[in-house]
């Protein structure tokens, strides 16, 4: 007996704390949740407000499959896939794990649904820090008849409803960057702005895209410093981050999308839908072509929602939000960890 | 040596940058929602004791580097090299000023160091937290000012200087905590 309890001291004291697995973990402890209960109480409570908030506004809540026979073709999402077999199916069906519901979530939209709104797992293979988890919660909807302007205002009401924050400040993508990084982004060479990437400690820049010099540049520069007093929207971004957002003729022409900051974390990123079929089909194969030249998986084209998008969606804003980045900042920490109940590593 | 890519890099992991040895001390993940994932790495030249930051993308890799830490036995000093010996396999090596570095001042015959190995030669020598040391020269305390808080210099058997207590005396063993190059106790 008492050699038992002596184990079983020793085993306490051996403990470590480990939230992300670094180190190993002696005594088997990693059953444990790493964030607290009061953390995950308070996850329960923003979901609670959220579908609150919605049913007040006649914004009805849907649900669609996590499991798509047709990924995103968006070059940076990786989505991890299985082998389903079962009836029909002998030889096994290849089928994808959604990065977010958008693609079935717009089907519904074709369909008649109005608006609607989805609380949902997305999954986006190697995405994992302090900010990401693979598995992670989304909370998407959509207004059709709304542009993005009336989405980001409901979008601030949502913020006020969930963490109390005050109302916005409105920035255009090149605003936010002549502000907080000294230059204008539309206009700005690539080679200078391979020069300012290079100064943030970026060693193999030379040969990153415009676009992800930019982004670096968002990430490394402005984002900390945005919504630090109130939720930061930033909207027209560069034709060429588009997406799915309609794009505004100009010059330069824009893309109709927005992405929300607070306390320097990117929270949400919304669009004034694309709904035209052909223009949705040119932007897919431009996708796979780069996918193809840089050796990244080649993935099959969403032939389901290009139909829908034939049959019509109707005009409209949607936008996706991360609740986990939600909860993080409604708890004031800066590692995910500390608000999911089981991250990868504890999966 | 190996050249690790960024799923292979975590904390604690030993790298080569720009030709010096440094250990990881922090990773994340940078992603926009819709844009390149990069892997931010934090590192610690050995050397320098300095932390630097890179930003990398998926395709970058680090390459290894060959670092390993060792408790050995310090012998003895010619004034320009440091001997230390493994207790195990009797191997010995020697450090230079650069590796010794303000370490030089705490290294007794016999302690047990921590050394940092680079290729097999040290580049970091680390004393033992504690250290026990012969005071060889101090002005004697005024007396009756034992119990007064005043401090004095005194110089150790392997020549440092610390502030002791107004009572403590040549030819007298002290505690010292190395780190940060306080008195204790009298030992």
């Amino acid at each position: 007996m008492g050699d038992g309890v002596g184990t079983q001291d020793s085993k306490l004291k051996t403990r470590v704390s480990t939230k992300r697995g670094t180190q190993v973990t002696l005594g088997r402890d990693d059953w444990h949740p790493t964030a607290s209960m009061e953390a995950l109480r308070l996850r329960a409570e923003i979901l609670a407000k959220i579908r609150a908030f919605f049913a007040e506004r006649d914004v009805w809540e849907v649900e669609t499959p996590l499991l798509a026979s047709a990924p995103v073709t968006d070059l940076h999402l990786h989505a991890l896939s299985c082998r389903y077999r079962g009836p029909g199916v002998d030889g096994g069906r290849e089928l994808y794990l959604q990065t977010s519901p958008e693609f079935a979530m717009k089907r519904l939209l074709a369909a008649g649904s109005g608006s609607i709104f989805q609380i949902c797992r997305a999954v986006r293979n190697g995405e994992a820090g302090r900010r990401h988890n693979p598995e992670f919660t989304i909370l998407e909807w959509y207004r059709p008849g709304w542009d993005h302007h009336r989405l980001m205002d409901e979008v601030d009401e949502l913020l006020a409803a969930t963490l109390g924050s005050p109302s916005s400040e409105r920035l255009s993508y090149a605003e936010a960057y002549i502000r907080y990084a000294g230059f204008d982004p539309h206009t700005e060479s690539l080679a200078a702005l391979h020069d300012r990437v290079k100064g943030l400690g970026v060693p193999s820049a030379y040969d990153l895209a415009r676009d992800d010099l930019l982004d670096l540049v968002l990430t490394h520069v402005i984002e900390p410093k945005l919504g630090h007093c109130q939720p930061t929207f930033i909207d027209d971004y560069p034709a060429s981050q588009a997406s799915l957002a309609r794009i505004r003729d100009g010059d330069p022409p824009l893309a109709e999308r927005f992405e929300v900051f607070a306390e320097g974390v990117e929270l949400a990123n919304g669009y004034h839908e694309l709904v035209d079929a052909a223009e949705q089909r040119r932007r897919f194969e431009a996708d796979i072509q780069k996918r193809e030249s840089q050796n990244l998986p080649s993935v099959p084209i969403d032939e389901r929602l290009l139909a829908a998008l034939e049959h019509g969606l109707p005009p409209c804003a949607g936008v996706a939000l991360g609740v986990d980045r939600l909860v993080m900042l409604a708890s004031g920490t800066c590692d995910i960890a500390d608000i999911l109940a089981f991250p990868i590593d504890r999966a | 040596m190996a050249s690790y890519n960024l799923n292979q890099v975590k904390v604690g992991l030993k790298i080569l940058v720009d030709g010096d040895p440094c250990v990881i001390v922090d990773t994340d993940v940078v992603k926009p929602g819709k844009g390149q994932a990069f892997t931010k790495v934090k590192y610690k030249n050995y050397k320098t004791e300095r932390v630097n930051e890179k930003t990398l993308k998926a395709s970058d890799s680090f390459e290894g580097a060959d670092v390993m830490e060792k408790e050995m036995q310090y012998l003895y000093t010619d004034g320009r090299t440091w001997t230390f010996m493994d207790q195990g396999t009797y191997e010995q090596v020697e450090a230079d000023s650069n590796a010794v570095g303000d370490s030089q001042q705490w290294l007794k015959e016999e302690d047990l160091c921590q050394i940092t190995l680079w290729e097999g030669n040290p580049i970091v020598v680390t004393p033992p937290n504690f250290v026990v040391l012969e005071i060889t020269e101090t002005d004697p305390g005024v007396k009756g000012d034992t119990s007064s808080g005043g401090n004095k210099p005194a110089t150790t058997e392997t020549g440092a200087v610390v502030r002791v207590p107004l009572f403590v005396q040549e030819g007298e063993k002290i505690k010292i905590d190395t780190r940060t190059g306080d008195y204790v106790s009298r030992a």
